[in-house]
């Protein structure tokens, strides 16, 4: 029994990024029909904007004492950040926060990034096969990589959580079992909420608001929305920035459970594109529960007991899935019926 | 009057003679030299293939500070450093029997098929004569069995495997640092002063040369002192999230996890244990321990809170008082701003050792340096005495079990040395079973 709810807790931190970034390529691909391969990149940049912010929050005044020396005789560098030198306890506070802080850096710097990328880039392979869009969006995966590489290196970079959250939920006492033996890292729980609430709200936004109700005709019939006078490609670009601000999110929250380095991204870019097959081209419900659904899966194949029985299902169990669920069902769990059917 | 004519059979001749030569192997050309990459300039070549990338990485910048700190040294520049403590004297601040150090570098990232092949690069390129470093096992492995059969010597840099220098040893290849079994036979005694004989001991290790070895030497040591061992799970190297590892232990029934991982493997998988409760967890009526049998600053430094208290053992530490210790830590914070970790030490020591062989050999040919370093004894490198021994290319000296300071005083003042553990008490024979099953051979000069 506790291992069974641990490998479910296991699974969620996992589970929840597959969710959004799968959430936000399948709502590009219902509404541009684009299939966008730089969306594992989108992830990796909202990760380095959370490094960003450390960074400049963590900016140093250095100034050498008069008496203390180092062990090689050089006067010891006494450094104080500018954050605390002008804001005292809030600049402390700042840089312990930042991850979360990131968020207001990477929400309009994504959004942005988003809406410049397909207009500059993406708009002109609408009408191309998907295979000249994938390559693209490939190629420019490959480009922001190597951008980042050059900038911040090749090593993962640690970003710590806020000190009040390093500690660990007892999940096992809370439902009385034996304390200490179904235990949970705190910030990867709030990592999940955090996740069901960006899903949440992006649900409701197209669910309640004009805007949403808007992208959804035009998901269903991009023509007959065009003719009814309403600026569709305006909406869709919008949304285009939208999905790359929710993989940004998703990248900045991550940072203290995986240290981003410049490969991030695609890591998480083909196990989340198998997701969304899983779930459904075009259907974001189906994306979100197949997300949670294979996240899960692959913690309990990484059981030790399952492992003995089949070594490495833990590194192939995604992809059997997926091989079952495009042989019997080649729309995905909740896709519509004739996308990616003959 | 002679003239020269040119006839059909003298231009067929000439031109088959002309072929033969442009289309000669490489080798054939090099049998002009001596030995491979004879120096024949005023320079000689060293080639540092050091992991710029990967889970090592962080150590492989600091091997190649250290690397370009004796360059500095052995051409005469800077304050001297470790040549002014060196027992050998051989060396005079003017180079290598009179030539310049000049270097190459390689990236391995930490991968051993791009480690073989930026070491080839610069033996067939850049006329490296030596070739060192590398922080990692698996690398050390594949560049040393490259180096033998190119003829070239491979200072081993960071590698702890016991096969380095057991199933897998050369005789073109020398390792300074030391290895598992040493970690096994240093730690097990603070162990058991501490932690007592009754103890259940469950091993994540680093699935590749390194770990498989580290586990066996550990495993063997402990269970030695009466400790049995639950489990031992393999990871792969460079995996990031460790968390689908460390949640089994919680219900194994073991009190202590050894990790067996080593760079910002160990600094992953010892955060997130502690993110997981491990070290608040009472088990057995005892509390749950960690233990990180190889240890290093830096990744003390990367893992912060998270190392106080835990036992490892290393091989040399920044805070050592001897002559050499400080004057190495002088030389290199002067020049870098910090103090130098393990893999830089080892790394300075392999490249003065070399350049001290080649020295007293009175030749860079590789057999010459193989029967300078045969047997050595030297002390002034900050391990204190020290032997080559000539059976397995192996470096003897003291091993030092560290332990994460409770109270730091300064960001790089993270672990405190509990024991200074002799030589003799890690000294194995050469036939022992965990280094059995290779043969040295003879030294390749590639002649």
């Amino acid at each position: 029994m506790d291992a069974i709810l641990l490998q479910i807790l296991n699974g969620l931190d996992k589970s929840s990024a597959y969710a959004m970034i799968a959430l936000g390529l399948t709502l590009i691909f219902g509404t541009l029909g684009v299939v966008n391969f730089a969306h594992g990149a989108l992830f990796m940049l909202g990760a380095f904007c959370a490094v960003t912010v450390h960074r400049l929050l963590s900016l140093d005044i250095v100034t050498l004492s008069a008496t203390e020396k180092t062990a090689w005789g050089t006067p010891m560098e006494i450094r104080t950040p500018y954050a605390e030198a002008w804001f005292g306890d809030f600049g402390t506070w700042l840089i312990d926060w930042s991850v979360p802080v990131s968020i207001l850096v990477a929400i309009p710097f994504m959004l942005l990034f988003g809406v410049l990328m397909e207009r500059g880039l993406i708009r002109h392979f609408y009408k191309r096969p998907h295979a000249e869009q994938i390559l693209v969006t490939f190629g420019l995966a490959i480009v922001l990589q190597e951008i980042i590489k050059s900038w911040f290196g090749a090593n993962p970079i640690p970003q710590p959580a806020p000190e009040a959250l390093r500690g660990m939920i007892d999940f096992g006492a809370a439902i009385g079992l034996e304390a200490g033996n179904v235990v949970y890292p705190a910030w990867r729980f709030i990592y999940f909420l955090f996740a069901m609430g960006v899903i949440g709200i992006v649900f409701a936004f197209l669910r309640y608001t004009t805007f949403g109700m808007v992208v959804r005709a035009g998901m269903a019939d991009r023509e007959t929305v065009g003719l009814l006078g309403i600026n569709i490609d305006r909406r869709f670009t919008i949304t285009f920035g939208a999905a790359a601000a929710i993989a940004g999110l998703a990248g900045v929250m991550y940072t203290p459970i995986l240290s981003p380095d410049y490969h991030l991204g695609m890591d998480f870019l083909v196990l989340s594109f198998v997701v969304v097959v899983v779930g459904g081209m075009g259907s974001l419900p189906g994306a979100v529960a197949a997300g949670f659904l294979l996240g899960i899966l692959q913690s309990f194949a990484s059981m030790n007991e399952v492992k003995s029985l089949l070594p490495g299902i833990d590194q192939i169990i995604i992809y059997l899935v997926a091989v079952v669920i495009l042989l019997t069902r080649p729309r995905g769990l909740m896709g519509r019926k004739g996308v990616m059917e003959t | 009057m002679n003239r020269f004519t040119v006839n059909r059979r003298t231009l067929l001749k000439s031109s088959v003679a002309m072929s033969a030569g442009l289309a000669a192997p490489a080798f054939f050309i090099r049998g002009a030299n001596a030995y491979t990459n004879e120096p024949k300039g005023g320079t000689v070549t060293l080639g540092f293939n050091v992991p710029q990338s990967g889970a090592y990485a962080d150590e492989g910048a600091d091997e190649l500070r250290a690397y370009q700190l004796a360059v500095e040294h052995l051409n005469g520049e800077g304050d001297g450093g470790l040549l002014n403590t060196f027992s050998s004297k051989a060396l005079k601040g003017n180079g290598v029997l009179g030539k310049k150090v000049a270097y190459v570098t390689g990236d391995t990232q930490t991968k051993s098929d791009a480690a073989r092949a930026s070491a080839k690069r610069m033996i067939e390129k850049d006329g490296a004569v030596m070739v060192t470093g590398g922080s990692s096992s698996g690398v050390a492995v594949a560049v040393q069995s490259l180096c033998q059969d190119m003829g070239v010597i491979f200072m081993a840099g960071l590698t702890h495997s016991n096969d380095t220098t057991g199933k897998d040893k050369r005789a073109n290849g020398f390792r300074h640092f030391f290895n598992a079994y040493m970690s096994g036979a240093a730690l097990a005694p603070v162990l058991k002063a501490n932690y007592g004989t009754d103890r259940k001991a469950y091993h994540l290790t680093a699935d590749y040369t390194w770990g498989w070895t580290q586990e066996e030497s550990i495993a063997a040591s402990t269970e030695a002192i009466g400790w049995t061992t639950v489990k031992k799970v393999r990871t792969p190297l460079g995996a990031g999230d460790f968390s689908q590892y460390i949640t089994p232990v919680l219900n194994s029934g073991a009190d202590v996890l050894i990790l067996n991982h080593y760079g910002r493997d160990m600094v992953n998988s010892l955060t997130q244990a502690v993110q997981f409760g491990l070290r608040d967890k009472m088990v057995n009526g005892k509390k749950f321990e960690v233990v990180v049998p190889l240890y290093s600053r830096l990744m003390a430094q990367g893992a912060g809170e998270a190392v106080k208290g835990i036992f490892g053992s290393t091989n040399w530490h920044w805070t050592l008082q001897d002559e050499a210790s400080k004057a190495f830590v002088k030389s290199f914070g002067q020049k870098y701003g910090f103090p130098p970790s393990q893999a830089a030490q080892t790394c300075y020591a392999q490249a003065l050792l070399y350049a001290d062989a080649a020295e007293r050999a009175g030749t860079f040919d590789p057999c010459g340096i193989v029967k300078a370093l045969e047997g050595f004894e030297f002390d002034g490198l900050g391990n204190g005495p020290t032997l080559y021994r000539a059976e397995d290319h192996q470096c003897f000296k003291k091993v030092l079990v560290v332990k994460g300071k409770e109270n730091p005083e300064s960001k790089f003042d993270l672990l405190e040395v509990v024991d200074e553990v002799p030589a003799e008490q890690v000294m194995y024979a050469p036939d022992h079973p965990m280094f059995a099953g290779g043969e040295l051979g003879t030294c390749n000069s590639g002649a």
